[in-house]
């Protein structure tokens, strides 16, 4: 999931070598061609499912410090199955407990906004074989295996992409959040161990790579402020949706879509 | 609401949401607006996520340990630091300076 670090983001996939470059030139068998094509897009799956899955370790342990047992750490894990909406459960009901309860899904359910977007663009690519495969493409329709499919030029690459990174984010994330709830369990006083400012910084690390736009930036920026300011007026969880607000009217009228940042 | 109930809850409502995508007609999403607004909204959650989580004290504001944290996280993240050493640096600076303080 981050840089691409969590599952979460399709915008951008830095370990993702460019398909592209790989060499045509000359126009060799079209077999030939189409087997690099295989290796290179079964390398991008291991390079970003991998990359992907560990940092599992970090949401079992957060996870277990705001309070959920092992069991239900693994549920998550298994049944959500998307990093940005995991950690915002998890992070919301650290701050709020049960009577955040409503909140927490509230943030959990936008964060999982962007599936909707993916499934859309990866229906036509992996939805052809029955109901079952159909449940099978949504549950792990995240931002790895959306941004490993979208990477490849030819349609049967981007679904093997596809259900490849997948499979490797699943099975690996799974294995890494036993493991990190497992250690949180272990660890016992979170705040003496960091753990607090590690679930700032792992929320960090999913939002890092979708800065590129001055507009994304701004509204960052602005919905920071707005949940620290509503903060000590509103109960525990209510000022991260409140803050959802600011992307709303930023995208409603395409406020400061100006110009580049600086990447 | 016990805490399965929430993550029955939330679970249910970000699985159906992945299915949704291969069931609804496609359009919708696609279109410029709510595209770009579905997309934002995950930057205004996380950038609030983080706005609560590093100043957050129940309903206070405090500056604490955790604010020198999140500042060496994003210089990590701007040298393109790998995230699972960010996080873990982040949680040994925090430590660190309440161990010490």
């Amino acid at each position: 999931m981050h840089d691409e670090r969590a599952p979460g983001d399709a915008s951008e996939v830095p370990a993702v070598p460019d398909a592209r470059d790989l060499p045509d030139a000359a126009d060799p068998a079209a077999g030939t061609r189409s087997d690099a094509a295989r290796s290179a897009v079964i390398r991008d799956s291991l390079s970003v499912g991998l990359a992907t899955a560990a940092y599992g370790i970090s949401f079992g342990a957060l996870s277990v410090a705001s309070g959920l047992d092992v069991w239900q750490t693994m549920f998550l894990s298994l049944v959500m199955f998307t990093g940005g909406s995991q950690f915002a459960l998890i992070g919301v009901l650290a701050g709020g407990g049960a009577a955040a309860a409503g909140p927490a899904i509230a943030a959990a359910a936008l964060l999982g906004v962007r599936n909707v977007v993916y499934g859309m663009r990866m229906k036509p690519l992996v939805d052809r074989r029955g109901p079952v495969t159909r449940v099978a493409a949504a549950w792990i329709t995240i931002d790895e295996s959306t941004a490993v499919a979208l990477a490849q030029t030819e349609d049967r690459s981007a679904r093997l992409g596809f259900w490849l990174t997948g499979a490797i984010v699943f099975v690996g994330w799974n294995i890494t959040t036993l493991v990190g709830a497992l250690i949180g369990d272990a660890l016992g006083d979170t705040r003496a161990w960091g753990l607090d400012a590690a679930a700032a910084a792992a929320f960090l690390g999913l939002l890092w790579p979708r800065l590129k736009r001055v507009q994304a930036g701004a509204v960052a920026v602005g919905a920071a402020v707005v949940a620290t300011i509503a903060t000590p007026v509103l109960m525990p969880g209510l000022p991260v949706l409140v803050a959802a607000l600011v992307a709303l009217v930023v995208g409603w009228f395409d406020l400061f879509d100006r110009k580049r940042a600086t990447p | 609401m016990t805490m399965w109930h929430v993550i029955l809850i939330a679970s249910a409502a970000t699985l159906a949401l992945k299915v949704g995508g291969y069931v609804v007609p496609a359009g919708f999403l696609e279109r410029e607006r709510p595209a770009r607004i579905a997309d934002l909204l995950t930057v205004a959650l996380l950038a609030a996520l983080i706005a609560v989580q590093t100043l957050g004290a129940g309903q206070a504001i405090v500056l604490d340990a955790r604010v020198p944290a999140l500042i060496v996280a994003a210089a990590l993240y701007a040298l393109r630091v790998p995230f699972v050493i960010v996080v873990i640096v982040a949680a040994a600076v925090a430590a660190g300076i309440r161990a010490f303080t």
